[in-house]
């Protein structure tokens, strides 16, 4: 038997670290070889790494949220063969935040035996205790004197408060926190105050979103413009290439083309700027980010080369990436480098968004809800389909007036689909 | 006849009574004690006090007799001690006089005035009062009924003559040579134990199948084995039938009749509530058998009428009537207060002692809880060893789900000193935890209960 230490992979060009997400593993458990043993985040991505070895697990490298260097030692395993440490000698390095330098084919040294971790000297607590239970009937409830007393002076009725003290017992917080929540007009068929506080570490892509927004709405000073499309064109064209069959095409697809369309005369909104070194970086290819609700949370694939594609390409190509990204299986390539971005949120669109531009791009386009209103055609009111467009701009490259003009191009280009689709 | 007013009546200055005066003073209710007897009531006079001063003189003697037997471990030597019980017996009064007086000054310190003479109640708001100087009536708006207990008599034996009551024993200046001990519980275990130090050849007669009935068998068992060793002989699931033509007590057995030698006769077999003689009748309180019936407040069935102590039931113990007194106090100065105590503790002062609090496992388990019990013998113990008593262990109750603490019990010697830190245990609602997370003083006793509770927990640390 020999202990075999597993680093983290070098899992993708360019990466340094990654965060832990989440063990497929605890402590004890038999591990199968390319079974998946940790999940771990990197700028988008997020990534499954497979055990190289079959063996039991007998230490984890940081706790889900930590960030990990590339080459940093992830776990231990028990492997019927040698290994590549001295069981003996296999004391747990601490779990460093800062990356070792740790060369990725290591040699056999066995590393400096050190102290344990108190998180794996610690034997696991197995009377884990359930959090405390309602008292059953009858049951007095559970507080010290001092408790009782000061119950007692405010009028507390301590068979109506929850205590959150082991076995249930009522803490002198509970008691100000019964009594700040206007405690004593409680009666028994009442429903009690929930000042439960949940504690949720703010970690994996939920973080990356985070930071994200904050980056965004901190460096970027948007405008947002809120425009009208007449869509009972596009919807009569739509509902016939739906008839002819092959996969049912959304609007979005018809969208990605409009932009690639509208960019094309307006190459300045199809673009990164990078603020801290000055510099617009306009891309002639038009990458199509979708900003995708998943399990996990938004995430943004990409449909790259818009602008060199069919409409029912684009849909495919839509179509795979997004659900890519909501099984979470995802490339990194899939979920970065978009020029522009598209937001929609389908049936429950609203009237109106402010959308929040996905940096470092300079544009994004929010699809609102799709509803047949009036429209005054001139002689009458006629009942058409129609869809509102809210899109953000990056107001220190994109002055309101190309805005404006953009989002007129869309419009004009989505009321009359044909011009989409017919060069020169 | 003079009149005296008042807010608060007491009747009774035992424990309860003199403890909800003091309190009451405290808080500025104007209040009267009245009592025939010197202030302390039973516990003081006739009760706790006196009895552990005789069992603390019949202790040093019986040590020294076993020193003198020779062969002592710890290298003593010492030649026929000699006792002299009627010297105990008016140290042991001295004592009493001190608490006695103490108990006055605490009162008289609180502004209670204290009338000696035993008082009659004509209403919930008056009583009569015969004292030296002749009559006083008082008038009070709250009446405090705490006339406490006296010994039961066995009717085939009235106290008298050779057959004495534990106040009688108390009184002996003279170790008697033969005593027969009828009911095996704690008042006359812990008296007989004492006079079998003392030298007397005792037999306890008990009637039920065991002795301290309300203990389990894993309690009592160093108890017995104890009382063995003193030579007392123990007759369990006995009757005793009454004095026998050849001075003894005649009891009968599964074995048949017999009459044991019995210079004295001392009748322990209970006691009930003093409800007769203070004109009880004329206020016509709801009862609850023989005693009276009150709720959490200690508020009797009439208006401004409260009892406490023994008269209103068990467990009959001072401290508990002393709580009693406190809130009763406290609730006649316009304080809210309610009875939210959730455990009493009680000790036995035989020798081993017993100590109990909250639930054994076997009342723990009947109440639907599912246990987790461990004790820790005082074998294992280091203090235990070096006082040359290892007999007895303290045993932990908890319930399994959430490890609150439902009981604790001991028995070993001196363990009654352990019951502050079990009701401190139970009365905060500690769980296992709380306890094997608090150092214990080595060496001592109280080390143990940290074992048990670890032990509960799977890992002791000294078994």
């Amino acid at each position: 038997m020999g202990i075999l230490s597993i680093r983290l992979p070098d899992i993708g060009e360019g990466i340094a670290e990654a965060e832990l997400v989440e063990w497929m593993v605890a402590e004890g458990d038999t591990i199968r070889e390319d079974a998946a043993m940790v999940a771990v985040m990197t700028d988008k991505a997020t990534v499954e790494i497979p055990s190289p070895a079959t063996g039991k697990v007998v230490w984890l490298g940081g706790e889900p949220g930590r960030t990990m260097a590339v080459g940093a030692e992830l776990i231990r395993l028990e492997v019927d063969g040698p290994g590549n440490m001295k069981a003996d000698a296999a004391e747990p390095a601490p779990a460093a935040a800062a990356p070792e330098p740790a060369p990725k084919d290591a040699p056999k040294a066995a590393p400096k035996p050190e102290p344990k971790p108190e998180s794996v000297a610690r034997p696991a607590p197995k009377a884990a205790r359930a959090p405390a239970s309602p008292r059953k009937e009858g049951e007095k409830p559970l507080a010290s004197p001092s408790v009782r007393a000061r119950a007692r002076e405010a009028g507390a009725d301590l068979r109506f408060l929850r205590g959150t003290g082991p076995a249930g017992r009522i803490t002198h917080q509970d008691l100000d926190d019964w009594l700040s929540h206007g405690g004593p007009t409680g009666g028994p068929g009442r429903v009690q105050p929930d000042v439960s506080v949940e504690e949720i570490r703010v970690i994996g892509l939920r973080r990356k979103i985070a930071e994200k927004m904050a980056l965004a709405k901190r460096e970027i000073p948007h405008i947002t413009i809120v425009e009208e499309v007449d869509m009972q064109a596009l919807e009569d064209l739509r509902g016939r290439l739906n008839a002819e069959g092959g996969e049912r095409l959304t609007v979005l697809p018809f969208l990605m083309k409009a932009i690639a369309r509208a960019v094309k005369a307006q190459p300045a909104l199809n673009a990164h700027f990078d603020g801290e070194a000055g510099v617009i970086r306009r891309y002639g290819g038009v990458h199509v980010g979708i900003a995708t609700q998943t399990g996990t949370g938004l995430m943004v694939p990409v449909v790259r080369h818009v602008e060199a594609m069919g409409l029912r390409e684009a849909a495919a190509e839509l179509a795979r990436v997004s659900a890519a990204a909501r099984e979470g299986s995802a490339t990194r390539d899939e979920l970065s480098g978009s020029t522009i971005t598209i937001t929609s949120l389908g049936p429950l669109g609203a009237i109106a968004t402010t959308p929040i531009i996905n940096h470092p791009e300079v544009a994004i386009v929010g699809v609102n809800r799709m509803a047949v209103r009036p429209f005054w055609n001139g002689t009458a009111f006629e009942p058409r389909k129609m869809m509102n467009l809210s899109c953000s701009f990056d107001h220190r490259v994109i002055d309101g007036w190309d805005a404006a003009v953009f989002v007129q191009k869309l419009k004009s280009l989505l009321e009359a689909p044909a011009m989409i689709f017919v060069d020169g | 006849m003079t009149d005296l007013t008042c807010k608060l009546l007491i009747l009774g200055a035992g424990p309860g009574g003199y403890v909800c005066a003091i309190r009451a003073g405290q808080l500025g209710v104007d209040t009267v004690i009245v009592d025939p007897e010197p202030p302390g009531g039973t516990c003081l006079n006739v009760g706790c006090i006196p009895s552990k001063a005789l069992i603390h003189a019949a202790e040093e003697f019986h040590r020294l007799v076993e020193i003198a037997g020779g062969g002592s471990p710890l290298g003593i030597t010492a030649t026929a001690p000699a006792m002299d019980l009627s010297r105990a017996k008016d140290w042991k009064d001295g004592i009493v006089r001190r608490l006695n007086e103490g108990v006055s000054t605490l009162m008289k310190r609180a502004k209670v005035r204290h009338v000696t003479g035993r008082a009659v109640l004509r209403d919930g708001k008056s009583a009569v009062v015969q004292t030296a100087e002749g009559e006083i009536r008082i008038e009070a708006e709250a009446v405090v009924i705490a006339t406490g207990s006296a010994p039961v008599e066995v009717p085939s034996l009235p106290f008298g003559g050779k057959v004495i009551s534990s106040t009688g024993a108390l009184a002996l200046t003279e170790v008697p040579k033969t005593l027969a001990v009828v009911g095996g519980g704690y008042i006359g275990l812990e008296l007989g134990t004492a006079f079998a130090k003392l030298g007397a050849k005792v037999t306890a007669v008990e009637a039920a199948g065991k002795i301290l009935p309300q203990y389990d068998a894993e309690l009592t068992r160093p108890v017995a084995a104890r009382l063995e060793a003193l030579g007392v002989r123990v007759l369990t699931g006995a009757k005793a039938e009454g004095l026998g033509e050849g001075g003894g007590l005649r009891v009968w057995t599964t074995d048949g009749h017999d009459e044991i030698d019995a210079e004295k006769v001392l009748v322990t077999v209970g006691r009930r509530p003093v409800t007769a003689g203070i004109g009880l009748e004329n206020l016509g309180l709801e009862m609850d058998g023989s005693f009276i019936r009150v709720d959490g407040r200690c508020r009797a069935s009439m208006r401004g009428v409260y009892a406490i102590g023994d008269v209103t039931g068990e467990p009959m113990l001072a401290h508990r009537a002393m709580a009693q007194g406190e809130m009763v106090a406290e609730i006649v100065a316009g304080q809210t207060r309610s009875w939210d105590r959730r455990v009493i503790p009680a000790v036995c002062f035989t020798d081993p002692e017993i100590v109990t609090v909250g639930l054994s496992p076997d009342q723990a388990r009947a109440e639907g809880h599912e246990v987790l019990a461990a004790s820790f013998p005082f074998q294992a113990n280091g203090r235990a060893m070096t006082t040359g008593r290892e007999d007895g262990f303290v045993r932990v109750v908890a319930r399994k789900e959430d490890h609150l603490v439902l009981g604790l019990q001991a028995v070993g010697a001196g363990v009654s000193e352990l019951s502050a830190a079990f009701a401190l245990v139970l009365e905060n609602a500690m769980v296992l935890e709380d306890v094997t997370g608090t150092i214990h003083a080595h060496p001592t006793q109280g080390e143990a209960l940290h074992e048990a509770c670890l032990r509960a927990l799977g890992h002791a640390l000294h078994i």
